[in-house]
């Protein structure tokens, strides 16, 4: 087969299709078009200032990798003047856990920035090991997950850093947005597309500078540049892509590449309807600042997200409910139009009740985010998620003890 | 087709990365003689290879984790002497002498 020339200098083989137009690159061009469309998003959400300390959480996996190596590059290549240092979480998962860390120890070397690691048992007295050993493996991943946004928050506090940047990528965004959209649950949809999580009430803000990228690339980025990442499953959530929203969205990438930004888009404009829920989108589309969205719990990111199950999502939406009430009136507004355009054409339309008008949704309090009252982190309830965690293990500790 | 190239088989190098490894004995380099037709006279392709490694290669028994409905499992990237398989023809590229063939997964880890 004759090789195809680059679309872009026109003089190198290509070696890359783009998934999101079907341009065909050749390798110094893939990789100079794929930081430029990061720098692109960096600067049209505003997402640093200079001089900002900023936390790239680095698992040792081909996407915190990539963001590291984007990051640097970007930064030093643009000036944007951050200070950049790995955060590493330490779950305590002898086999997989150590290996990895290995891999960001060596990165922390290859792109001469300090690294932090943080352990859960420095932290909260458990590794994921012991976690295992007393629970099981089933629900494992709610613990990890729980625990992990927290120990970020916290390396980040640590460091006096404000702002920690994680890896996920387009295919995460597409997933999450699916999963949502499947649960019904518009409001941590809505979260879910934000590039900036957490506002001014949280003190740790949380980024994703990679949003727009698709995990092909990211994965050919870090190939071509020959970037050394650690791939081997978690050994307490083996295959969780097997089944369910992620393997759905690599069947719909390979029927239409372009189908996962899509989906994307598809998620920031579903999040403009959402009553309290500021949209997110490139600032081409018209945007100034960066979009920013309340955010508690966002605990993907090791790859099991099809897997988690969730005992707040009825409380989330719960919670959201009640937010909705204050916006009843462009409720209200939106009902009547689409009553109004019905009337003579569908007699037979069954109306859907309005989530807003339900029982549950009336009189309860509004949530005032506070600090956990044992470990004084952040906490919509009186004990946060990990101490209710915490307390459920040490109970069972105690038993095992007995 | 005659049958002397029945016996003819092609050297090329096959490369798994991305977690990949892990279904095939941990090693991310393997060297292996390809038949050069297959079974219906054809000349190899990489059906053919996908197929082949699955038989001949994977001592693993989670072929699912690699073929899906008989075809590459999506996620997993292949590259043709480093070229995007996509613009190669895909299945249908017919593998040539000293070929590198890598399948990368993007489905591991994060």
């Amino acid at each position: 087969m004759v090789s195809t020339l680059c679309a872009a200098c026109k003089t190198e083989r290509a070696y890359i299709k783009r998934p999101k137009n079907h341009a065909k690159l050749c390798k110094t061009c893939f990789i100079s078009v794929f930081e430029d469309e990061v720098h692109h998003t960096i600067t049209s959400s505003h997402l640093f200032y200079p001089g900002e300390k900023v936390a790239i959480g680095a698992s040792g996996g081909k996407d915190s990798t990539v963001l590291a190596s984007v990051l640097k590059t970007l930064n030093e290549r643009h000036g944007y003047g951050l200070d950049l240092v790995l955060l590493s979480i330490d779950e305590g998962i002898k086999g997989y856990r150590d290996d990895s860390l290995e891999t960001v120890k060596r990165n922390a070397v290859q792109y001469n920035m300090p690294l932090k690691v943080v352990s859960y048992e420095e932290l909260y007295d458990w590794t994921m090991d012991q976690v295992v050993e007393t629970i099981g493996k089933k629900g494992n991943c709610t613990y990890c997950g729980v625990f992990r946004r927290q120990a970020l928050d916290r390396g980040a506090k640590k460091l006096g850093i404000k702002h920690v940047v994680t890896g996920h990528n387009a295919d995460d965004i597409a997933e999450t947005v699916l999963m949502n959209l499947l649960r019904g649950d518009l409001a941590r949809l809505s979260r879910s597309t934000s590039i900036v999580t957490g506002d001014n009430r949280s003190e740790v803000k949380r980024s994703k500078p990679l949003k727009y990228s698709y995990e092909k690339e990211i994965v050919l980025y870090a190939y071509h540049k020959g970037l050394d990442y650690f791939s081997t499953e978690c050994i307490y959530s083996p295959e969780a892509f097997r089944g369910g929203p992620r393997s759905l969205i690599k069947q719909l990438e390979r029927v239409r590449p372009s189908a996962i930004l899509d989906i994307v888009r598809s998620g920031e404009d579903m999040a403009r309807l959402i009553p309290g829920d500021s949209p997110s989108s490139c600032a081409c589309k018209g945007q100034t600042s960066a979009p920013i969205a309340a955010d508690e719990d966002d605990i993907g990111g090791c790859g099991s997200q099809g897997g988690r199950t969730s005992d707040k999502r009825m409380a989330a939406i719960e919670k959201q409910l009640r937010e909705n009430e204050a916006h009843e009136a462009l409720e209200i507004d939106v009902a009547k139009v689409k009553s109004g355009s019905s009337v003579g054409e569908r007699d037979k339309q069954i109306d859907l009740p309005l989530r807003n008008g339900s029982g549950l949704a009336r009189g309860a309090p509004r949530q005032v985010l506070g600090t956990c009252v044992r470990c004084g982190y952040m906490s919509s309830q009186a004990i946060c998620q990990a101490c209710m965690l915490l307390e459920n293990l040490n109970k069972n500790r105690a038993q095992i003890q007995i | 087709m005659s049958n002397q190239t029945e016996i003819d088989t092609i050297p090329i190098t096959v490369d798994f990365s991305g977690g990949l490894e892990m279904l095939f004995s941990n090693r991310r380099r393997h060297a292996v003689s390809l038949p050069a037709i297959d079974g219906a006279g054809k000349p190899a392709n990489i059906a053919f290879l996908i197929d082949y490694l699955c038989k001949n290669l994977m001592k693993d028994p989670r072929t699912d984790l690699f073929v899906l409905d008989n075809h590459i499992r999506p996620g997993i990237l292949v590259l043709i002497n480093d070229a995007d398989w996509e613009l190669e023809g895909e299945e249908a590229y017919e593998i040539q002498p000293r070929d590198n063939i890598l399948f990368v997964s993007t489905l591991h880890g994060g």
